[in-house]
């Protein structure tokens, strides 16, 4: 086994001092940062753009609805034909102008609204113009048949329905939002450290065929080590690496919300969002003490251990194969054939995370999908934060485990005989048949 | 004990393709064994069946009598055909890694690369790059890491490509020194000149087939014909020749020398002795040239592969 550590520190030593890998640490999460912040400035720029509409209110019933707001001017016309007015807003150059036809009959008004404008208009002014509309309008009905809107207005009632388990646990959204997000989070963190670090390992292995050292190298040890120090080694460059990441961009978000003072509350990602509507309702403080107690209801404990183990062995089956697919060819061109049966269940497994978990945790699909080795380590990791049996957990790691296991002898089974293969680009066929060399 | 390594009726499949068909081959200690054939015939495999990177099918390798065994790898040096470094790794730091691969501790390895380093006089590249060195500077780096940890038997595949005559002859004589050292070799190689230099032993694979093999010399004399070139010196050699012609068996003599008139190559039958020939020939010309046509390993190795 002292092999194995020899090739693990030498496989971490070059990738942690490669110049690219360097740069890409350094600079990535900067980059990141930067790319949040333009993207910020830039809607922040275009909300701040103030546009100027005109109204030309035929039928008089709808004008108070059109007030001024922080985006939004409004030039109310009157006495004036709609041709007129059409050019008079093309002469003034202003953004657009709603026409609202002369009706006497409250139903046919809606039919006879209009926007004219140069270009086509942006999509939130319509639709916020066409609440607007729609609001007062189904106001001035109810008024016609009779009904005190201020009796409605007050009868409407919230409810938030609070849940608790036959055991006796209590929960609520907010309990199923967080567990959405640390479900979501950790299915997506096992997602990207495959696809990069996999990647990786493929072409670390495409190197060493390239530059001939392989048959020396396999004339010292067994394929096998060579194929597990291989991952080992830039597994703990890739975690590096993230430790990295997380550092740097933490820092990063500090310093810029610190000095330019951009609101990061405005550029979450959906899960947050989620959590800030809900925090956002009244009676906010007793809404953060559920936040803190959802937190504390989940199986803390359970999730850790889980993502400890799902993760590894859900990283190490993965990684296999992409090793596999590196001994097999002898560039990186020839790899495409090969990558497409591993992306697949992968891609497969997100969805079904990201689509039936948050729907059904614990439904037939996302409880099959929670098995199948190749999705299970993400679609288990999402599942647990809802309460996942042990036994279940335990089968699927299980499976996992005899997969990996099959996985690493097959991708040994065709690193042994791939790596000395030079100037063929095998077939699926060709592969079938290393396996019984 | 006096075989190094024996491989013992060796067979090795590639799905439909016969690789190798019972080879047996024995490598004396202390020799320098040449592995010879033609492209294609399964000396490759042979030599990766010898490193433990691919099993036999069938047959059995015993290294100082004991079958092969995954520590053995340590009493072996292989410098492949196929072969490169790192590129980007520096060479000080690459020769360490291989050598600890090879079961050296750090400490020991440093001290061994020294010696050799100093001795091929490139102690200046040890904080190089591969990839700054050129294609004859990286194989002499090559070279001093299989031969590091001293191991009993060492394999080179064809390990004069890419060296230059001086760095080739270099390569040579430390081949030779090691060998004296105690060390056994096994070379593979389509140079024959150099088989003639060095092997004192050959074994010929042709299509999966172990062809021929032995002791270069007993070889040779297996091989040879009993032909003797004659360089004469005479004013009428038409009629000598005509005289010869009417003894002997005579072939066309292609060898080179400065002022024969006459060159000729006599075969001698069964119980002519070589003297009984000389002294003909004393007798009707000066003899200049008179040597025994000894097969070359070219020769044989040609012969051979167009029998089969």
């Amino acid at each position: 086994m002292n092999h194995l550590s020899l090739i693990i520190k030498r496989e971490y030593l070059t990738k942690v001092r490669n110049k690219s890998f360097i740069i890409m640490t350094v600079l990535s999460p900067l980059i990141m940062i930067a790319l949040i912040a333009v993207v910020a400035y830039l809607s922040q720029l275009n909300n701040n753009k103030n546009r100027t509409i005109a109204v030309l209110d035929e039928s008089g019933l709808l004008s108070s609805i059109f007030k001024n707001s922080d985006n939004i001017t409004f030039d109310i016309l009157a006495d004036i034909s709609l041709e007129k007015a059409i050019e008079q807003v093309k002469a003034k150059e202003i953004y657009g102008l709603l026409h609202v036809g002369k009706r006497d009959d409250l139903e046919n008004i809606s039919k006879h609204i209009k926007f004219y404008s140069e270009e086509s208009p942006s999509l939130t002014i319509i639709s916020d113009l066409e609440n607007k509309l729609e609001a007062k309008l189904t106001d001035l009905k109810l008024q016609m048949s009779g009904v005190d809107i201020q009796k409605i207005r007050t009868s409407k009632t919230n409810v938030n329905i609070a849940q608790e388990s036959f055991t006796g646990e209590t929960s609520s959204k907010i309990d199923n939002v967080l567990k959405l997000a640390f479900g979501g989070i950790a299915g997506y963190l096992l997602f990207m450290f495959i696809i990069i670090y996999g990647n990786m390992i493929m072409r670390s292995v495409i190197e060493e065929k390239t530059s001939r050292i392989i048959e020396v190298i396999i004339s010292s040890v067994k394929p096998i080590q060579l194929m597990m120090g291989k991952i080992i080694g830039t597994s703990l460059a890739g975690i590096t690496q993230f430790v990295i990441w997380l550092i740097l961009g933490g820092i990063a978000m500090f310093i810029l919300s610190a000095i330019f003072g951009i609101d990061l509350a405005q550029m979450q990602t959906p899960q947050q969002e989620m959590m800030q509507q809900a925090m956002s309702n009244p009676d906010n403080q007793e809404q953060i003490q559920q936040v803190m107690n959802a937190f504390f209801n989940l199986p803390i404990a359970n999730l850790i251990v889980a993502f400890i183990f799902f993760f590894i062995g859900g990283y190490l089956l993965y990684s296999s194969l992409y090793a596999a697919i590196g001994a097999a060819v002898d560039n990186e061109t020839d790899t495409q054939q090969f990558m497409m049966p591993i992306l697949m269940p992968l891609i497969l497994a997100v969805y079904v995370g990201v689509f039936t978990v948050i729907e059904d945790p614990h439904g037939t699909v996302s409880t099959v999908f929670s098995f199948i080795p190749l999705t299970s380590p993400v679609v288990m990791l999402m599942r647990i934060p809802f309460g996942v049996p042990i036994w279940q957990q335990l089968l699927s790691l299980g499976l996992l485990i005899g997969t990996f296991m099959f996985s690493v002898w097959f991708a040994a089974k065709i690193y042994r005989v791939g790596i000395l293969m030079y100037g063929k680009k095998p077939s699926y066929k060709e592969l079938y048949k290393w396996l019984r060399y | 004990m006096n075989d190094l390594l024996v491989a013992q009726s060796v067979s090795k499949n590639f799905g439909n393709f016969k690789a190798l068909n019972k080879v047996s081959i024995s490598v004396p200690k202390g020799s320098i064994f040449g592995l010879l054939g033609p492209n294609g015939a399964g000396k490759t495999t042979l030599i990766r069946i010898i490193n433990q990177i691919t099993m036999p099918d069938e047959g059995e390798v015993l290294l100082d009598g004991m079958p092969l065994q995954s520590h053995h790898i340590r009493d072996i040096g292989y410098l492949p055909e196929e072969r490169g470094l790192y590129k980007s790794m520096k060479v000080g730091e690459q020769a360490l890694y291989l050598a600890q691969l090879k079961g050296l501790s750090k400490s020991d390895a440093k001290e061994r690369l020294k010696y050799w380093f100093d001795k091929l006089d490139i102690g200046e590249w040890w904080n190089k790059k591969i990839q700054e060195l050129s294609k004859g500077q990286a194989q002499k780096i090559q070279f001093v890491v299989t031969v590091l940890h001293r191991p009993k038997l060492l394999i080179f595949d064809e390990p004069f490509s890419g060296f230059d005559p001086i760095n080739a002859n270099l390569i040579k004589d430390e081949i030779l020194q090691l060998r004296d050292e105690g060390a056994t070799v096994i070379f593979s190689t389509h140079r024959m000149e150099s088989v003639e230099e060095l092997c004192d032993h050959i074994a010929l694979i042709h299509k999966s087939n172990k062809v021929l093999d032995g002791n270069l010399n007993a070889i040779k004399r297996e091989f040879k014909t009993n032909t003797f070139e004659v360089g004469l010196q005479t004013n009428t050699p038409e009629e000598v020749t005509k005289i010869i012609n009417e003894k002997f068996e005579v072939l066309p003599a292609t060898f080179k020398n400065l002022n024969d008139d006459l060159k000729l190559n006599i075969k001698l039958n069964g119980t002519t002795t070589s003297n009984d020939l000389l002294s003909f020939l004393t007798t009707k010309a000066e003899v200049h040239h008179f040597v025994e046509v000894i097969p070359s390993a070219n020769d044989i190795f040609i012969q051979t592969v167009k029998n089969n």
